[in-house]
């Protein structure tokens, strides 16, 4: 530990600490336009100047490691000068075009210039102009406004793990570019717009929509994939416009993926905003009542195990839970969760569970991925792979399709047959029976086909084999690709005994089905007189097929609880309101309930939020997950000795577009243009 | 600025080391760890350049190469355009076969560089700094101090350097080019390196070593 004293405040840090840092620790702001606490210091904007006793002149805060019993100033009349020095040769070549840009309001610049800013500018010659560059659908760019912080080369090298971007030429006539011009390739790049401090690098669909402090932010859980990703969903006049990330060290540290961030023109394409009743062959509008009493006369007299439930991907454990006790009120144990048929066993929870934490990653030695491709899956969990593997000391083997996963892997073959030989030994056996911390991940949707069990098992085996499996670190992960997958796991949103699975409820298994938000499985293959209810709030497969349509509400527009990959209980809220005659889904399953003369025993969100953690106790504990490690070695059901030879299929072949909010986004419609199916790419 | 998609027209669609080209890199890649190969950027390009100006009569480094450098030594494309682009030595379009650097910074000005421009502009019929003459044998580039402002006006031609240059040298000097001579690096007026003009003038006296002094 160093002390030192800032502004005459006494501060204790640890070595190695930067000035910048110790200041922050002290409570001191200090401005900064390069440096950034998750990537590399850069020290070239020079905003963070201090005076340091002895120092022969101000020293780049940033840059400056503490030294013992060193005496900082931030505040003296040498410090502001400098800094006004600094911030007047920026803004020699940065556009006084604030009022048209969309940072004004959110910009470090403008906001520095309000502390260190002059009046007028001395510069009397021509400003430089750059010109702009085209990254893409996502990133629009202003290049005129780059201040040069660098902040975006080093994220695309460091957190995206790309290295697309760069400074080219030099000195006036330097460039922040690609050089070559092509659509930045990660998934991640829409952090780019919240890390660059001035306003050349912004949000393109988003482009002159609304300015910051026009917007009212909710907190809310991000159901694109199933990290978890914490956000701030911003909205004006019950209109969600934009979504960011929200600071999560545990989850999504400050990014955010980018089908998360710009699938939000989806919210309000092919919405359903009211009900609808298929009346000889074609569906036509209703009102609640006609609907609702339309499917209790339906339901009424049917056997409870000739009706059955499919809940989907994005939906709250509220809602699911809702739905189970009615269905289970109606004698029902048809239920199901896994559209994908995805050979999951709910029986315990770590196995099905990212038992390690995405936290726990930064202490692994030894990861080995097997049938996943985390870079689509879980972008922002990747991330946290990479910046692992930045850190050193990390050896990651792979077992799935060659992709380029943003870091150094060890390929071990496409399939099952690589699996077969770790559990065998070789290598990479050794290599994780020799590190201290090591993790398996599988990826959920490989358990898909008849395989599956036995990839379960194995993979459960070779954690326990290596030692991935102690009191003290469990190495076993499942990685989740659906945000509301843990959640009706954990609310055992499957089979009930003797109940069917969704195979078993297509083809004619049932007579009556509801779907909740159940559109990623093949509806053709429901039995053609199974009447079909779809509660959702997109016009997709599934109400596509239905007898009836229940419009629901979207995730921005209720308050629920998600369940992430990792098995973290955590609570969104609603920013805006359903559209139409949409309505809260748990609510309409409760009006439903009641006209079907089985009233579910809550009336209003606190108490169905103390049914779920009657129904089971994690939902007791909101956003934290505590560690733990891995006692009982037995493994899930399923034969580890019965994989086949076959490969892994690409876990993800389009992540843009993934379940009924990104499908209904044009944005998203873009990116699947620009990245998965490029007609024609050449440069024109 | 180096923006080489818009000259797609020059660039070559692929590059390969030849053999000559492989021999020295191989030498050149001998001289750092194989984790560290990465340093191997900066001379990299210039065998390329070099290879360029050795096939095709003009030096510089067309975007395909700078691929297959970024590829050998295992780093991101963009982080050998940035270097390609950030040194001057590097040309990122191509020119003429005699590349005409001349220094216009303030000795060599005050010492006539202007005539040096003006008679390099009659002589090829280049109009700005920047163009290649229509026989595609002369690139006039301005470039800032070449470090030999002792020998100003300085004007660099391909790899060597012509001091002491004024109008009508500079003439003959490209009018030899022209020949298909290659006139002699150095001072055009026969100085000694650096020495004075003229001969030594300074320390002239042998000084007298007394002893006890
Ligand atoms: S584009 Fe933005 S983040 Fe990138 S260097 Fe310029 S100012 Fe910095
Ligand atoms: S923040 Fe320190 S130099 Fe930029
Ligand atoms: S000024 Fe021309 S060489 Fe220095």
């Amino acid at each position: 530990m160093t002390k030192l004293t800032i502004d005459g405040i006494e501060v204790e840090v640890p070595n190695g600490t930067s000035v910048l840092q110790a200041c922050e620790q002290a409570g001191i702001e200090v401005p900064r336009f390069c440096y950034h606490e998750r990537l590399s210091v850069a020290g070239n904007c020079r905003m963070c100047l201090v005076e340091v006793e002895k120092a022969p002149k101000p020293v780049a805060s940033c840059a400056f490691p503490v030294a013992e019993g060193m005496v900082v100033k931030t505040d003296t009349p040498a410090v502001r000068a400098a800094r006004r020095g600094v911030m007047e040769f920026l803004l020699i070549n940065h556009p006084l075009d604030c009022p048209i840009c969309d940072q004004g309001g959110e910009c470090d610049l403008q906001d520095q210039a309000f502390s260190y800013g002059r009046d007028g500018s001395r510069f009397a010659e021509a400003k430089r102009a750059v010109k702009d560059k085209n990254l893409g659908p996502l990133v629009k760019t202003v290049m005129t406004r780059c201040i040069q912080c660098t902040r975006c080369v080093r994220f695309s090298a460091e957190i995206a793990g790309l290295s697309e971007l760069g400074a080219t030429e030099r000195g006036e006539s330097m460039e922040i570019g690609t050089y070559v011009e092509k659509a930045l390739s990660s998934e991640l790049s829409g952090n780019l717009v919240d890390i660059c401090p001035v306003g050349a690098l912004t949000n393109k669909p988003y482009a002159f929509v609304a300015r910051p402090w026009e917007l009212d932010r909710v907190d809310g859980i991000d159901v694109l994939d199933a990290t978890g990703t914490n956000i701030s969903i911003c909205s004006r006049g019950g209109d969600v416009l934009r979504i960011l990330p929200r600071v999560n060290e545990d989850v999504n540290e400050e990014w955010l993926a980018d089908k998360g961030r710009y699938s939000v023109d989806g919210l309000k394409r092919r919405r359903l905003d009211h009900a609808w009743i298929k009346r000889e062959g074609k569906l036509v509008k209703a009102g609640w009542q006609e609907a609702l009493v339309h499917v209790a006369e339906k339901i009424e007299g049917v056997p409870g195990d000739r009706i059955g439930g499919v809940v989907g991907d994005l939906v709250d454990a509220e809602s699911m839970l809702a739905l189970r006790d009615l269905l289970v009120s109606l004698g029902s144990g048809n239920l199901d969760c896994r559209q994908d048929g995805a050979a999951i066993d709910a029986s315990r929870r770590d196995f099905y569970t990212f038992n390690t934490s995405i936290a726990g990653i930064d202490e692994a030695d030894a990861i080995l991925l097997i049938g996943t491709n985390p870079r689509r899956e879980a972008p922002v969990l990747n991330a946290r792979i990479r910046k692992r593997q930045l850190a050193g000391g990390l050896a990651v083997g792979y077992i799935g399709e060659a992709a380029n996963l943003t870091y150094p892997v060890r390929a071990l073959g496409t399939g099952l047959p690589g699996l077969k030989q770790l559990l065998a030994g070789g290598a990479f056996a050794e290599v994780l029976k020799k590190a201290k911390k090591p993790m398996i991940v599988l990826g959920a949707s490989a358990l898909v086909g008849f395989d599956g069990a036995a990839l379960l098992a194995a993979a459960w085996k070779l954690a326990a084999d290596v030692g991935a499996l102690r009191p003290d670190w469990h190495g076993f992960n499942l990685l989740h690709q659906a945000a509301g997958r843990v959640g009706a796991l954990d609310l055992g949103f499957v089979p009930q005994a003797g109940g069917k699975d969704l195979v078993g409820m297509l083809d004619g298994g049932v007579d009556v089905l509801w779907l909740l938000g159940a559109d990623e499985f093949d509806t053709a293959r429901i039995g053609a007189n199974t009447f079909v209810i779809y509660q959702g709030h997109h016009g997709d497969a599934g109400a596509a097929r239905a007898d009836v349509i229940l419009p629901g509400a979207a995730y921005t527009e209720k308050t629920g609880t998600y369940v992430n990959t990792e098995g973290r209980v955590q609570r969104s809220y609603a920013a805006a309101r359903p559209p139409g005659e949409a309505r809260e889904d748990w609510k309409i399953l409760r009006a439903f309930s009641a006209v079907a003369g089985k009233p579910l025993p809550y009336d209003d969100l606190p108490a169905l939020q103390a049914r779920l953690e009657q129904a089971n106790p994690v939902f007791a504990h909101l956003g934290v997950l505590p560690r733990f490690g891995c006692s009982d070695l037995t493994g899930p059901a399923g034969d580890a000795n019965a994989l086949s030879d076959a490969a892994f299929a690409d876990p993800m072949p389009n992540y843009y577009q993934t379940d009924v909010i990104s499908r209904a986004s044009p944005t998203m419609a873009e990116c699947t243009a620009t990245y998965v199916t490029p007609i024609s790419v050449a440069a024109e | 600025m180096a923006d080489v998609m818009s000259k797609s027209g020059t660039e070559p669609a692929e590059f390969v080391f030849d053999a000559e080209s492989e021999a020295l890199i191989a030498v050149i890649l001998a001289k750092y760890p194989a984790e560290r190969k990465a340093s191997g950027t900066l001379p990299l390009l210039d065998v390329a350049q070099r290879q360029m100006a050795r096939l095709t009569g003009s030096a510089w480094v067309p975007r395909v190469a700078m691929d297959v450098i970024a590829a050998r030594l295992d780093v991101a494309a963009i982080r050998v355009y940035e270097v390609a682009t950030f040194y001057f030595m590097y040309n990122t379009k191509p020119v003429g076969t005699y590349h005409l650097q001349i220094c216009t910074t303030t000795p060599c000005w005050l010492r006539g560089s202007d005539e040096v421009v003006a008679a390099c502009k009659k002589h090829t019929g280049i109009k700005h700094f920047g163009e290649t003459s229509e026989d595609g044998m002369f690139t006039m580039t301005e470039v800032e101090c070449l470090g030999a402002c002792v020998n100003a006006p300085i004007l660099q031609i391909n790899d060597d350097f012509y001091e002491d240059v004024d109008g009508a040298s500079t003439e003959s000097l490209l009018a030899a080019l022209r020949r298909g001579e290659k006139p002699k690096a150095g001072s055009v007026i026969g100085r000694q390196t650096s020495a004075p003009e003229g001969g030594p003038n300074t320390l002239l006296d042998t000084p007298s070593f007394q002893a006890g002094e």
